[in-house]
């Protein structure tokens, strides 16, 4: 399992650069995961998504996907794909320190 | 006397009443379906009309007629599930009252969810084959079709039958050879996954047989709109990136029932059931049961995985009313026939742990498992008749147990460890974007 530090902390990440374990994920480390996928600056609304995901990880055990995303979390698909445009759903979960969305059947 | 109420009168409905129909005495349990129309269709059928090789007619027979006798058929929109104080709504106002409920009520199209769709009719050049109007609308446009661009879309998944819109492709590539126009027109197939299909292996073999037949393959594309205003027409992601089009073949997206999410507690985000997909009984109450295309579980929405699930589902109604621990045995089998044209098909057999991958099925001797044959072909035509003779009235399919069976597969233990096991209840959705 490659190790990579952010924010000073080794962590775990599997295939595609996704936590392997989100109790490894600190707020401090948020922005420089950000960064590395050309997100400059965490905004409010980013935050938002961010929490969400963490939120829905912990109740369902997997990250929601885009059109769950647009449906519960307050912010629109359009505006998900403002936020984060190489993915809202991959990238949301990578920032948020939880593992790869599971793959669809 | 138990009441018994089945909400759905399709494959997964009508499968578990005639079962319990058969198990439990007139005494024990009266059993009920509810479904607002009496047309029950051969779904798998649907793929076969837009070329002309079937018709709604024949693959379309009353619901209350695929009932065993003793089993109550009432017809009505259902308006809302109480689960506290267990009764459904109907849409007439009647209230009725149950100790098991079993949600059968299969997935809707919600092409409304996707800009330039909406519920009241499809623009012009767009199509989609998963209504029979929609399958005939789109046949008597391929007729009139001299060449040109055609993309195949998926919106979004999770869909009925993940491998139909494949087999649209390959069946459209012969249907175009047989016109003689093949070389007129582009074919072009668009996913939001990030390759052909949802398993490696599978992926790996469909994905060349897309390239073989000359259809190109646009991934990780999440529709957000069908642009229809000018020409060519265009499918626009919601990234910026756009496929023209001069006919398009639209998978809109899907969800559970309505009436799902006017029910507190009864689903997801997206109206599907969330249950135990080990036991298919609801995560929301006890009493409550899903099967088939209805449920949440990571699994494929198709006929076969809802035929594997209704032993194990009948078996824990009959449990749970006898007060006993339910049978944690429902493995994610699926089991299906792709047709991949000129006559031929593949046969992929899978559950929740392993992905399809190469061999025979059921056993050493048996049909070729993902590879083209003729063989599977006439299975695919033969299995009409068994839905219907075999499958709805409850029996079982000789030497065929709901388990997926391993006897006859090649290198299945190396797929175990690229499949997570999901014990959760995720709506199946994918996380490609």
């Amino acid at each position: 399992m490659p190790n990579v530090t952010y924010a000073g902390q080794a962590v775990s990440v599997g295939d595609g650069g996704f936590f392997t374990d989100p109790g490894q994920w600190t707020e401090e480390m948020a922005p420089e995961i950000a960064m590395a996928e050309g997100i400059d600056q965490l905004t409010d609304r980013h935050w938002q998504v961010i929490k969400f995901m963490r939120h829905e990880y912990e109740e369902k055990g997997t990250g929601p996907t885009v059109r769950v995303l647009g449906k519960t979390s307050g912010v629109s698909i359009k505006e998900l794909y403002q936020l984060f445009p190489k993915g809202p759903a991959k990238i949301a979960a990578k920032v948020a320190g939880i593992p790869k969305p599971r793959g669809c059947i | 006397m138990k009441q018994i109420l089945i909400l759905g009168g399709g494959t997964g409905g009508t499968l578990v009443a005639n079962r319990l129909r058969r198990l439990l005495s007139p005494g024990e349990a009266e059993v009920t379906v509810v479904d607002q129309d009496d047309q029950h269709v051969y779904q798998p059928g649907l793929l076969f009309v837009p070329f002309g090789r079937a018709d709604p007619d024949e693959i379309t027979r009353p619901r209350h007629r695929q009932l065993r006798a003793g089993i109550g058929f009432r017809r009505a929109g259902i308006e809302r599930v109480d689960l506290g104080s267990a009764t459904v709504v109907l849409d007439d106002g009647a209230a009725l009252g149950y100790d098991v409920l079993v949600v059968a009520t299969g997935a809707r199209l919600i092409p409304e969810e996707t800009e330039g769709l909406d519920a009241g009719g499809w623009p012009d050049r767009v199509h989609t084959f998963y209504t029979p109007a929609g399958a005939v609308s789109l046949r008597d446009a391929l007729a009139g079709f001299e060449g040109g661009r055609i993309a195949v879309n998926v919106v979004d998944m999770p869909i009925k039958c993940p491998v139909a819109p494949l087999e649209f492709c390959f069946l459209a590539d012969w249907y175009f050879h047989e016109r003689k126009i093949r070389d007129r027109v582009e074919l072009t197939y668009v996913t939001p996954l990030d390759s052909a299909f949802t398993k490696p292996v599978a992926s790996r073999t469909l994905g060349g047989l897309l390239a073989d037949k000359g259809v190109g393959l646009v991934t990780e594309f999440n529709t957000g709109s069908v642009d229809t205003a000018g020409r060519p027409g265009r499918l626009v992601s919601w990234d910026g990136r756009e496929v023209p089009f001069d006919l398009a073949v639209v998978i809109p997206l899907h969800g559970g029932a309505e009436y799902v999410t006017r029910s507190p507690g009864l689903g997801d985000e997206l109206g599907f059931i969330t249950v135990d997909p080990h036991t298919l009984q609801s995560a929301a109450a006890p009493n409550v049961f899903a099967i088939g295309d209805a449920t949440g579980v990571p699994a494929s929405k198709a006929g076969s995985v809802t035929h594997f699930e209704g032993e194990v589902l009948v078996e824990n109604v009959v449990r749970f009313l006898g007060g006993r621990p339910l049978d944690a045995s429902f493995d994610g089998h699926a089991n299906c026939f792709i047709e991949t044209g000129f006559g031929k098909a593949l046969l992929i057999d899978f559950n929740y742990d392993t992905e399809p991958v190469t061999g025979h099925y059921p056993g050493a001797v048996g049909l070729p498992l993902l590879k083209q044959s003729r063989l599977n072909h006439l299975g695919k035509l033969m299995f009409q008749s068994f839905y219907w003779h075999g499958l709805l009235p409850g029996r079982d399919i000789p030497g065929i147990g709901s388990a997926m069976p391993e006897r006859g597969k090649r290198g299945l233990a190396a797929t175990r460890a690229h499949t997570t096991t999901t014990t959760t209840t995720a709506a199946g959705g994918n996380g490609a974007s």
